[in-house]
């Protein structure tokens, strides 16, 4: 009986919103939620979904895919470059004690050949970046010393991925290739040939990357079409996908390279945001795939053999952990964070299993095997994880604290100013906030502009500022100012209150356009605002009276008198707009406004108020 | 008890050692006011109703500040010309100060030796002070003997300390104790009032 597609979204749908929630209440997290659902649903408890689990596999592994897309798109590389030595030490001593010792193991006591022990060992020193990446953001421990060493691992590992595919074929000899699946395009070569397309492909997505997609996405944008943005980059990563399925490698490694590529564009954040929810839906999808393909008869069958392999493999792994964060000189607790949070295999392993297996490297009953324990050490994870916190990090007393961890230094200094709006208006500001060292993000929507100045070396970003995914990619979490600067004031307050909703520690400056535009602000609760009209008027009023004879420094000293005390009028006078019943300001209301304040201005008697250096009431006497 | 208000008037405050451990030395209570100038006027815009209300409110005025060429940052200068008006803090009915205490606050560069008539600045830091002591007395305020940081660009830690130490046990004494006005008026530095071993 063939399930109808609806069925199945259903099944799959259902079981995610009844377990997650429940695995988020018992304090376990999601990924372990979307697994238990994963196992219920699977074959060998209801059965709701059956054979055709591999196809939602297939389906599911494109969150993997997604994820990897976006950790790319947020590689920045001056990042990068800073964190170049911890990925690369913390990454090669993980691999490599836990590849070492794993093959070792494997040669002695499974009578594995040396090819067969180097594939499985460095599949199985692989963890999984998507159950740690969304572990760290639902505990929020992602700027812990645990949390960034590691990430720093992962990302080391998601990259090693790309030459260890490309080893693969060559380690498995000649001999082996031809009895090879054949569904891909590589199969049908030698080794070196099979290394030489990889290459190849990497390179391709380098190349188009920067000169076809980046002017693809310009010209869509200029549609000012919002799905047509979204139709785009899913087209992207699919395109990206499919090219490397074609030559054999892993979809989720060229969509890593693509979004490194773009990471460097001005869609970066956009890309990110349009993208965001279709990752997280389908790697919690493939999360309930993982579960559902459980191999328990296997497990059943095998008992010993498994169940001495997972604890075997987890503890190898921990030590190795344990080892690299101990030289990186990580705090007992965070190490012990660092150990557990990485002691699974990972998501990557399935793709090395699979492609070993298509390689007639590794056979089909070994293949089977691993990919069990990986999937049960998945599971286990999040549980560990769980004991963790319950038991183990209570007893520890150098509990990093994050509002610490985040000093004034530890804030990348370009994210501590976003920039909404690079008009004329938020032009000024930013290019003299870059004179001065502050380096804003800046949001901007309007492609031409967002190209021009790109080129001129600012960090712009295309996209539209009201949207709260945008800002918060472009980190208005962690920012400690918000400059709103849009051109249009009916856009800038709309801003404003999405922040004032969604960021409530985000302080914001506020451009207004006007007196009235001013009151609405003060309304808001906003309490640094800057008319346009009052600064500029006031500086030509005062050129006026120095024309008209009066001297540079009496001009101007009365005009900054005459700003503060119309700034002091403004509070006052916005008050008693409140006094009116009708909020919305009409032009008889206008009128009366402007002549409250002509009247409060003769009361002030503006020109009495100091005598220094005037020595005409001395004469007087 | 007295009400004691600080005026600091430093350009380049981030830049300076002294000032900032200074500064961070004052203690905090409801009768000191700490009121940074250059902080208040970026634009020379002094705010005379505010400054004279603060005025009015204490008792013991301090000028804290560095000595640039012998005399104060033009910022204080122009505080000074702005708030001390005509008919308010001099002058017939210019009372308003009458009977407050000020002194100055202050770092020099040389040492107090070069401070002296056979040192190479020829005069005391007090016979440098002169304008602002007129200027007190002119507004009928007692004015008493300064604070002075002598030596700025060599200070070790243990000076800073010291000084900084010497400044936070002036400050609580001024504001739990009478001022001794006379002895205090004729002493040449206001730093021995404090006893730190005490």
């Amino acid at each position: 009986m063939e399930d109808s597609f609806l069925k199945t979204a259903l099944v799959f749908l259902a079981s995610a919103v009844l377990f997650v929630p429940i695995a988020k209440k018992l304090g376990m997290g999601s990924v372990l939620g979307y697994l238990v659902a994963g196992i219920i649903i699977g074959p060998f408890v209801f059965g709701f979904i059956g054979e055709e689990g591999d196809d939602i596999m297939h389906v599911a592994e494109f969150g993997v895919v997604m994820m990897l897309f976006i950790i790319g798109l947020e590689l920045d590389p001056r990042e990068f470059w800073k964190m170049r030595k911890t990925i690369v030490g913390l990454g090669t001593l993980q691999m490599g004690i836990t590849a070492v010792v794993v093959g070792t193991l494997g040669y002695l006591f499974l009578d594995f050949s040396h090819s067969v022990s180097v594939a499985v060992a460095l599949a199985l020193a692989m963890s999984s970046t998507a159950i740690v990446l969304q572990t760290l953001k639902e505990k929020g421990i992602s700027k812990t010393a645990g949390g960034e060493a590691s990430f720093s691992v992962l990302l080391f590992q998601d990259i090693m991925v790309i030459p260890i595919l490309a080893i693969l074929p060559i380690i498995a000899g000649p001999g082996n290739h031809e009895a090879g699946t054949g569904h891909s395009l590589m199969g049908d070569y030698p080794g070196w040939m099979q290394t030489l397309m990889v290459l190849g492909a990497v390179a391709f997505v380098f190349v188009a990357g920067k000169y076809i997609v980046v002017p693809l996405l310009r010209i869509i944008s200029k549609t000012k079409l919002r799905e047509m943005f979204t139709a785009t980059a899913l087209l992207l990563v699919i395109a990206v996908a499919y090219l490397m399925e074609v030559v054999g490698l892993s979809p989720a490694l060229g969509t890593f390279l693509a979004g490194v590529v773009l990471a460097n564009s001005e869609f970066r954040h956009e890309l990110e945001s349009d993208l965001e929810p279709f990752k997280g839906l389908l790697l919690g999808l493939f999360f309930v795939g993982v579960g559902a393909s459980i191999n328990f008869s296997l497990i059943t069958n095998e008992p010993a053999l498994i169940f001495s392999i997972v604890p075997i493999l987890m503890l190898v792994k921990g030590i190795a952990l344990y080892i690299t964060g101990k030289i990186f000189k990580l705090k007992m607790d965070q190490n012990i964070l660092f150990i557990i949070l990485l002691s699974q295999v990972g998501e990557f392993a399935f793709v090395l299993f699979a492609f070993s297996h298509q390689l007639r490297l590794i056979d089909n009953y070994w293949t089977e095997v691993f990919m069990a324990c990986t999937a049960l050490s998945m599971v286990v994870t999040p549980l560990l994880l769980l004991l963790n916190e319950r038991l183990i990090d209570p007893y520890f007393g150098t509990k990093e604290s994050l509002v610490n961890d985040r000093d004034a230094d530890k804030i990348d200094e370009h994210h501590s100013v976003i920039l909404a709006g690079f008009g004329h208006f938020g032009s000024t500001i930013g290019r003299f906030l870059r004179a001065n060292g502050i380096h804003a993000t800046i949001l901007d929507n309007d492609s031409d502009r967002v190209d021009l100045l790109r080129k001129m070396g600012f960090k712009v970003y295309y996209g539209d500022a009201t949207r709260l995914d945008l800002l918060k990619s472009a980190g208005a979490e962690n920012a400690r100012l918000l400059i709103a600067a849009i051109d249009s004031p009916e856009t800038n307050k709309e801003l404003i209150q999405i922040v004032r909703k969604h960021f409530p520690n985000l302080e914001i400056m506020a451009r207004a356009r006007n007196r009235y535009d001013a009151y609405e602000l003060i309304d808001m609760g906003v309490k640094d605002f800057y008319r346009e009209t009052l600064y500029t008027s006031v500086h030509m009023a005062i050129d006026v009276l120095r024309k008209m004879g009066m001297r540079n420094y009496t001009a101007t000293r009365k005009g900054m008198e005459f700003i503060r005390y119309d700034e002091e009028a403004l509070e006052k006078l916005s008050k008693h707009r409140h006094e009116m019943k009708d909020y919305i300001i009409n032009v008889k209301e206008q009128i009366e406004m402007q002549e409250k304040l002509l009247s409060e201005d003769l009361h002030a008697s503006l020109t009495t108020d100091d005598h220094a250096w005037d020595s005409d009431s001395m004469r007087k006497l | 008890m007295n009400k004691v208000l600080i005026l600091f008037a430093h350009p380049l405050f981030e830049k300076s050692r002294i000032h900032q451990a200074l500064v961070k030395a004052i203690p905090n209570s409801p009768n000191i006011t700490f009121r940074d100038l250059y902080e208040l006027y970026p634009d020379f815009n002094v705010n005379i109703k505010a400054e004279k209300k603060m005025l009015l409110e204490h008792d013991i005025i301090i000028w804290q500040h560095p000595v640039y060429w012998y005399s104060v940052p033009p910022l204080l200068k122009q505080w000074i010309d702005m708030v001390l008006e005509f008919g308010w803090a001099y002058g017939p009915g210019g009372d308003a100060l009458s009977g407050k205490k000020i002194f100055n606050v202050i770092s020099a560069g040389g040492q107090q030796a070069v401070y002296s008539p056979g040192g190479r600045n020829r005069f005391t830091i007090r016979q440098f002070l002169a304008p602002l002591e007129q200027t007190a007395t002119l507004c009928k305020m007692h004015y008493l003997a300064p604070f002075v940081v002598h030596g700025t660009h060599l200070l070790t830690k243990e000076q800073i300390v010291e000084y900084t130490s010497r400044y936070r046990e002036l400050l609580i004494k001024l504001v739990e104790n009478p001022v001794p006005v006379e002895s205090l008026s004729e002493a040449a530095y206001m730093n021995d009032y404090v006893d730190l071993t005490k």
